[in-house]
């Protein structure tokens, strides 16, 4: 069983044992000797001890199977428009990430009619998303998803030892239920909190979807127990939309 | 896309070019006035030691020395590459020059301190300042990595009063460092910020209220972002008289501005003459603003585009007309392509056109194209395809420069454009200096072509977005494309390369390559060879940037001999150990070697990202966790 302080034997039997989480190549990793040569490397963390929930990405080892049948035959390649991963690779192309928001912008405008508008005077749809205890900030463009759950498995894929907690029907934190959301607050898991446009740092899951994706500024993604200094913000503010 | 004319298209690299085998020897960077080293890392600094007094330095001089010094040889001395020079001739010249030099550039704000800085050189003027290396870009350094401008800006508050020009590029900037450069420059005249971060509209605000000399104001591509309840209209800070102002360039501010207070400052700034909008402002607001200033020869557009058709439109062209000395257009940030025939009548003397932020196809833009027969810089989204790049091969015989960006960036798109308008613009634009291309396929035949028709190239950027693509008609690694462009382009100074290689192509570059000083890789290469013919082929080499290539510690010490002369070398994702990085730490003092560890805890002695470079004070000590400093 995992400890929370997360021995190191017990990683190495989660990762023999368990799906995991993370981009290709870096799933599982063993004994670190087998690395692939991948885009980017992302192996396990030594919080993996916190993961109860393991969010189910499929063909994950089809992705892992895929990256290193290019690499190793990239020269033979006679098929030149095989891409060698689905996942994304951080920095690439080199295209700085404010063109990319403008292009984006661009596409929401001229889709003013339909329902999936998003706020286009929020300043581009990329945001930010830091992980405590991670060297990398990532970047991701919140447009792109059209739900929590989404964003979700798309955190998952970015940060290989972080689940979003339990998050009922809608995708929406339930917090009429205040000893569910105690539970998660009090565990170990990682939570994904938001800054708002008021400033506010909230839980992630507290308004519908498109209002999220409207109000996020950055998202950092914390450990349960250091979000519970949010909560009981979070949960006025709720009151008051409400 | 800053000047009236094309700015060189080269980087601002210093422009050294041998070696300093004493460095590498010995590691001890020599403290002789009559040795011929280089003065070491960053600008132009160097360890000899500092001048004494006033008193005392005038006792030392005959006086007709100096003053014949002075006079006649450095007051015609601009360039910071003849200054450095004539600095290294003795210890007096030294100290004449460096009372003389009144531009401080620093390429790395770690290679100096600013104590260092601002004590060798008393009487600056204009300081430009560079932080972060252009990766940091990709989101592959963390957000908090460094290059903070607050101590250059209490440095250079006490050293320099009479101060009148900020550069800064690639710094984090926060509005309290405005606030500082607001209030202690009371000449102040010119603030540039290009790649900046961390300042917000109160920054702005502290420079446009106190700074009433202020002539230039450029906010290039940085991050300025709503910040709530912490906004301030800083366009309404400008003082109510007359101003100064020459250039404005706010285009990437992504907060509204106060239109009437725009409009009001633009009718009072008699010599405005470069005016970059951002996208919050209409194309009948632009007209209003054009009115008021035909005087303009850059013009940022803003939007382009109308969020209410009016009853009655403006006669938009006729504004254009006005502008006589219109001859760099930018913006289109949300065009309305009809409103692009707007532009015909300054067309025929444009030589500078940046449309890529505007999504217009091949006969859109063969509309306007057509007629610029002046053009010069041409920037563009790819949405104008082949067709549109042969519009531009057919009448643009004077291009410099060409970027195309794409609007669709993913690996697995088709991309409208290709080799075919690759090699048209290379027949139809001989005198090519500068490209930077993506595309989604190419091929070696048209590269070649263009290392063949396009000889004076200085700058070759050539990113197919597929990882490790081959040649699109022969499968072939693209190493001769990239060879013969090496081999053909005498003057090369920066290359980026893309698509499958091989060593081959490194082999190539390491060969021909003698001049480049910028060099660009990722995704390339088989084997450590390719660095290492890098290394040791390119003495100019300064600005080394690789990500996930199969380079690993051999390659990293073939370069040892060569490390204190560039300004730094980035490898991420490669193949080094921690060991070998410490290795290059040990065998080179004078050099930082920063490190970052994998994320994998299994693999302690993997680095994801090594970034080096030369420095005269050490170790910064404001680096984040998560960066190791190896020595």
């Amino acid at each position: 069983m995992a400890t929370l302080l997360g021995k190191v034997q017990n990683d190495l039997n989660l990762k023999e044992t368990e799906l995991c989480l993370g981009l290709p190549g870096g799933g599982g990793g063993g004994g670190g000797s087998d690395q692939v040569e991948t885009p980017r490397s992302n192996g396990k963390r030594g919080f993996s001890e916190t993961v109860d929930l393991k969010l189910n990405l499929q063909s994950k080892e089809d992705l892992n199977d895929d990256v290193k049948n290019v690499s190793k035959e990239k020269t033979l390649l006679k098929d030149p428009a095989k891409p060698p991963a689905k996942a994304q690779v951080v920095g690439w192309p080199p295209v700085r990430s404010y063109r990319k928001n403008m292009m984006v912008q661009k596409v929401n405008n001229e889709d003013q009619g339909t329902e999936k508008t998003t706020s286009s005077t929020a300043g581009g749809a990329f945001v930010k998303v830091s992980m405590d205890g991670a060297p990398y900030l990532r970047k991701v463009d919140l447009t792109m998803y059209k739900s929590y759950k989404e964003l979700s498995d798309a955190l998952a894929k970015m940060f290989s030892s972080f689940t979003m907690g339990n998050y009922g029907a809608q995708g929406m934190i339930d917090f009429m239920n205040e000893s569910k959301l105690m539970d998660l607050l009090n565990s170990s898991e990682y939570v994904p909190t938001y800054e708002d446009k008021d400033g506010d740092w909230m839980l992630v899951g507290d308004v519908p979807w498109e209002m999220f994706v409207g109000s996020c500024k950055r998202l950092r993604i914390m450990k349960g127990s250091e979000a519970i200094g949010l909560a009981p913000r979070a949960m006025e503010k709720c009151k008051n939309r409400s | 896309m800053r000047d009236n004319h094309p700015p060189p298209p080269t980087s601002d690299d210093d422009h050294r070019s041998s070696s300093l085998p004493d460095l590498a020897r010995g590691g001890q960077i020599t403290d002789s006035s009559s040795s011929k080293t280089r003065p070491g890392p960053g600008s132009s600094s160097s360890s000899l030691p500092q001048p004494g007094s006033g008193s005392e330095l005038q006792a030392q001089f005959p006086d007709q020395v100096l003053e014949n010094v002075l006079e006649n040889v450095l007051h015609f001395l601009s360039s910071r590459r003849d200054r450095n020079a004539a600095s290294l001739v003795c210890r007096s010249w030294c100290r004449a020059e460096a009372l003389t030099r009144s531009e401080l550039f620093i390429g790395n704000c770690y290679a100096v301190s600013p104590r260092r800085a601002t004590a060798r050189f008393s009487r600056v003027r204009s300081v430009t300042v560079k932080g972060k290396p252009r990766f940091a870009d990709f989101d592959l350094m963390p957000d908090d990595w460094g290059a903070h401008f607050a101590p250059w800006a209490t440095a250079l508050a006490q050293a320099y009063p009479w101060l009148e020009k900020i550069h800064l590029k690639r710094m984090s900037v926060t509005d309290e460092d405005l606030a500082v450069v607001a209030d202690s420059f009371s000449g102040f005249r010119e603030l540039v910020l290009v790649c900046c971060e961390g300042f917000g509209t109160r920054g702005l605000a502290a420079v446009t209220s106190k700074c009433r000399l202020l002539r230039v104001l450029e906010v290039v591509e940085s991050l300025v972002e709503p910040v709530s309840e912490d906004e301030v209209d800083w366009v309404s800070c400008f003082p109510e008289t007359q101003t100064h102002l020459e250039s404005l360039v706010f285009d990437c501010v992504e907060y509204p501005v106060n239109f009437e207070a725009l409009e009001g400052l633009v009718a009072r700034s008699p010599g405005l003459k470069k005016l970059r909008l951002n996208r919050f402002v209409s194309m009948p607001q632009l007209y209003r603003l054009m009115l008021r200033a035909p005087q303009l020869t850059h013009l940022g557009t803003g939007s382009f585009s109308d969020s209410e058709a009016l009853e009655q439109e403006p006669d938009y062209a006729s504004a254009f007309a006005a502008c006589r000395s219109l001859v760099c257009l930018s913006g289109f940030r949300e065009i309305w392509a009809n409103y692009l025939p707007a532009i015909l009548p300054v067309c025929a003397n444009l030589t500078s056109l940046n449309l890529s932020y505007a999504d217009v196809n091949a006969d859109q833009l063969r509309s306007v194209i057509c007629h610029c027969r002046k053009l010069q810089i041409l920037w563009a989204l790819d949405s104008i395809g082949d067709e549109g790049l042969q519009a531009v091969a057919t009448t643009c015989h004077d291009l410099r420069e060409l970027r195309v960006f794409p609007v669709d960036a993913r690996e697995e798109s088709e991309g409208p454009v290709s080799e075919v308008g690759f090699e048209a613009i290379s027949k139809g634009c001989r005198k090519l200096e500068s490209i930077l291309f993506f595309c989604q396929r190419m091929t070696n035949a048209a590269v070649v072509a263009m290392s063949k028709n396009c000889p004076d190239l200085l700058v070759f950027r050539l990113c197919i977005i597929g990882r490790y693509r081959p040649d699109a008609v022969t499968q072939e690694p693209m190493d001769e494309g990239f060879g013969a462009i090496v081999m053909n382009c005498r003057k090369l100074t920066r290359l980026a390369v893309s698509g499958l290689l091989t060593d081959r192509a490194f082999e190539y570059i390491g060969r021909y390559g003698k001049l480049v000083r910028t060099l660009s890789v990722a995704f390339n290469g088989d084997t450590d060879l390719a660095l290492k013919y890098v290394l040791e082929g390119c003495p100019n080499m300064q600005k080394l940037e690789i990500r996930d290539c199969p380079f690993g510690d051999a390659a990293l010490r073939s370069g040892l001999h060569h490390y204190y002369n560039m300004r730094f070398l980035w490898m991420s994702n490669c193949k080094l150990t921690r060991q070998a990085c410490q290795d290059v730490a040990r065998a080179l003092p004078h050099l930082v070697v920063e490190v970052i560890n994998k994320e994998d805890e299994a693999a302690v002695d993997d680095i994801e990202l090594l970034y080096m470079y030369r420095s005269l004070d050490g170790p910064r000590d404001d680096a984040p966790q998560v960066v190791t400093i190896l020595h």
